[in-house]
């Protein structure tokens, strides 16, 4: 509150002086973990990205649907396409399209995009979230390490029944 | 508060002599200061109203509101609590800061009452806009999901008018130094509101960027909006635009310190570099937001993300430390020197000022800032952006953190400044511990559900009606119910805060203080017990050792909860 009377610009106590050198040390560490998670991590941020109008990403997904179509659940198709493929899951007010059926320990390549708004791609309960928006087709390599049901949630709001854009992801062994 | 040197009175400007601290009042500021705070309440009062609704609706065992009034009523309770009531206060403080701090005149008052017109406008233009419905767009309008263009446009408004305030304050200590009204250094308090401002400048800049594009686009100028690049400069404004209540908040916990207890800086250049941090690298923090986007490299979002090694994290690291340390000293030269802990035991408790900056800086910094910094570690953000763990970690920031902080200040500032005697005393000294208790629960109910996968802005987490049957795990309603009995007492604080500050301003004849005072004493511990800044190291039993080992706890608290993140993100499917 007081304005310093003489000169402050004085040298730090040895105390403070301690504390400085223990945060930016935690500082430097905080840094280091992400390029180190990078290279070793198995859980990283995917990059790949392309640039897609939502109209050829629709026909992407039909195409993609046709293709490998096993089983319909509540109207939308289920769709098991085979390890190392690529694959194609559109986001849309309100749905995800379609299920996909998903084999544990292979891995995808799972192309995401949005035919409207904004979009959250929402995986629970191993809790992974991704942004999806319009315009923009994101590509995870994804690989289930658990079997069983997931549910898929949106969860960026995307309009008035945002809570009911909710789907699966079905694993087997 | 020197009072040696006395002001030279600007042109026009008609001054006030503030018997308790010797200065110079502008009039013409203080009835801006008066009309930018009362404001700032009144919105904090629609917010928190808007808050009991959320809370009651989100509890899910509850679940008060229809889905199309709760997301526009969460539209209208971030822009009002994020945007109306942190700013309308924030320019309040820079005229206090600036100008009477200063003994200086508040430059252009005239100009300062344009840009409060069209800050009031703006905000309610917005508020009428979004319960108009066709606005639900919540607080960050992420294109292309549409808004009515006049909600666009009062959000414009009211950047614009904050921007021409924080020009003027700019302008005010400019001329402040040329006119000669205060003796040397600025104090720390007005420095820390020199960072605030800097950050407010570009931030509200870049509010420009990413509203003036979606207005166009809104009244049919543009064809597009790219979502990717609303969204980077939408942060840049939304990100930043907390972080000058950060600086705000840290300024005024100094401020605090030197009210209950007439605690100094142990040292300024410390304190002062800790804030040139801030406005070096906090802008960064927009990237927070984009790390799980598609579009931004692993090193872009790497380096954004921590602030350039985290230095801005540096920044808030060195303030945890150096101003319990402050207070530890000035404790000290008072006698409690036993122990490594007497200092604060000894500490006046119940001065709500003293509390405040307790729970204040708790919060903030054991729940939101360690929260902030493991959601904003970039790959941790996978397992956890747009959950309820985001809400959890900004409502520890900028509620328990901010607003508390704003809260304690004012019961300092009413006798100051709307020369009233402060009522309800004890009402204001239980008020932080039952606002403060409340958001513990609120932001720990939040991040636990978010833990659980609950995702943010969301209606209904059964999901129930959707064609496809999910379910989250179970206890997320147990989490979901300890927010909302957190809101509840929250809320009630807040209650006793505006009972306080309505009781003091509207009943009571205008009194004009003769000393200023805690609210729980007749003592003045700025002046009584001020510590002497004379560049001598506290020594001996004056060393703030206690301070170290709270710092020393709080960081192993820190590693713990960090390491933790990352051992849970482990445990997630395999993603490139």
């Amino acid at each position: 509150m007081l304005a310093p009377q003489q000169t402050w610009w004085k040298p730090l106590h040895r105390i403070e002086r301690s504390w400085v050198l223990v945060a930016f040390v935690w500082c430097i560490f905080l840094t280091i973990m992400m390029p180190i998670w990078f290279f070793m991590g198995r859980q990283n941020v995917p990059v790949t990205t392309y640039r897609v109008d939502a109209e050829t990403y629709q026909q992407l997904v039909a195409d993609f649907v046709d293709q490998y179509q096993v089983d319909t659940l509540s109207g939308v198709p289920v769709v098991e396409p085979p390890p190392n493929s690529d694959v194609y899951l559109q986001a849309r007010q309100w749905q995800w399209y379609p299920v996909l059926k998903l084999k544990k320990g292979e891995t995808y390549r799972l192309h995401i995009s949005s035919l409207d708004v904004q979009h959250g791609f929402s995986l629970q309960p191993t809790n992974l979230n991704l942004q999806i928006l319009p315009g923009y087709d994101y590509v995870a390599t994804l690989t289930p390490t658990q079997s069983g049901d997931f549910a898929l949630v949106c969860n960026e709001y995307c309009g008035i029944a945002h809570h009911l854009m909710v789907s699966k992801i079905i694993v087997t062994e | 508060m020197t009072a040696a040197t006395m002001p030279a009175p600007g042109a026009k400007a008609e001054f006030r002599s503030c018997p308790v601290t010797g200065l110079q009042v502008d009039l013409a500021a203080e009835k801006l200061i008066k009309a930018n705070a009362v404001a700032a309440v009144v919105f904090l009062l629609i917010g928190g109203f808007f808050a009991l609704l959320l809370a009651l609706t989100r509890w899910q065992a509850i679940h008060l509101l229809p889905a199309d009034w709760f997301y526009r009523i969460l539209t209208g309770h971030g822009f009002d609590m994020l945007v109306a009531w942190i700013v309308f206060f924030e320019v309040a403080g820079l005229y206090f800061g600036g100008a009477v701090m200063l003994n200086a005149r508040l430059i252009a008052p005239k100009v300062a009452w344009v840009a409060y017109v069209l800050m009031v406008v703006g905000a309610v233009l917005v508020n009428v806009m979004t319960l108009l419905g066709g606005s639900d767009v919540m607080f960050t309008a992420y294109v292309p999901l549409k808004a009515h263009p006049l909600w666009y446009l009062g959000v414009i408004l009211f950047a614009v008018g904050a921007l021409v305030a924080v020009i003027l304050f700019f302008a005010t200590i400019v001329v402040a130094k040329r006119e000669n009204t205060y003796g040397g250094t600025v104090p720390l308090v007005t420095f820390g509101l020199i960072a605030a401002a800097i950050i407010a400048l570009y931030t509200l800049l870049s509010g420009a960027v990413a509203f003036v594009p979606a207005f166009l686009w809104a009244i049919g100028i543009l064809p597009k909006v790219d979502p990717a690049f609303y969204r980077n400069v939408f942060w840049s404004f939304g990100h930043p635009a907390q972080q000058i209540n950060l600086a705000a908040m840290v300024a005024i916990w100094y401020a605090l310190a030197a009210l209950t207890v007439g605690a100094n800086p142990v040292n300024e250049k410390l304190s002062r570099w800790a804030f040139v941090l801030y406005i070096l690298f906090i802008n960064l923090g927009s990237a927070h937001h984009l790390l799980v986007d598609p579009g931004p490299s692993f090193a872009w979002k790497a380096t954004n993300t921590s602030y350039a090694m985290y230095l801005a994290v540096l920044g808030s690291l060195i303030h945890a430390f150096s101003i319990p340390a402050a207070v530890e000293v000035a404790q000290r030269r008072k006698g409690f020197t036993r122990g490594l802990m007497e200092w604060l035991w000894k500490a006046p408790w119940r001065e709500p000022g003293f509390s405040t900056l307790v729970i204040s800086m708790s919060l903030f910094g054991f729940i939101g800032g360690v929260t902030g910094v493991v959601i904003g570690t970039e790959q941790i953000n996978m397992s956890a952006h747009n959950t309820m763990r985001l809400p959890g970690h900004f409502h520890a920031t900028v509620v328990s953190g901010t607003t508390l902080a704003f809260m304690g200040l004012t019961y300092y500032l009413i006798p100051l400044i709307f020369r009233k005697e402060l009522k309800l005393k004890k009402l204001a000294s239980w008020q932080p511990y039952v606002f403060g208790g409340g958001m513990l629960l609120v932001s720990v109910g939040m991040i636990v559900s978010g833990l659980q996968g609950a995702p943010r802005r969301h209606w209904d987490i059964t999901f129930t009606g959707a064609p496809i049957d999910v379910a989250l795990p179970g206890a997320v309603h147990i989490s979901l119910a300890i927010m909302g009995v957190g809101a509840l007492i929250a809320i009630t604080g807040g209650i006793m805060y505006l009972a306080v500050v309505l009781a003091s301003v509207f009943t009571g004849p205008t009194r004009e203080a003769s000393r200023l005072t805690l609210v729980m004493s007749e003592e003045n511990p700025l002046v009584e017990h001020a510590v002497p800044n004379l560049g001598k190291e506290p020594e001996g039993k004056l060393t703030p050792r206690g301070s170290l080992t709270l710092a020393f706890i709080f960081l192993a608290f820190f590693v713990v909860y960090y390491l933790s993140n990352w051992w849970l993100l482990g445990r997630a499917w395999y993603i490139r």
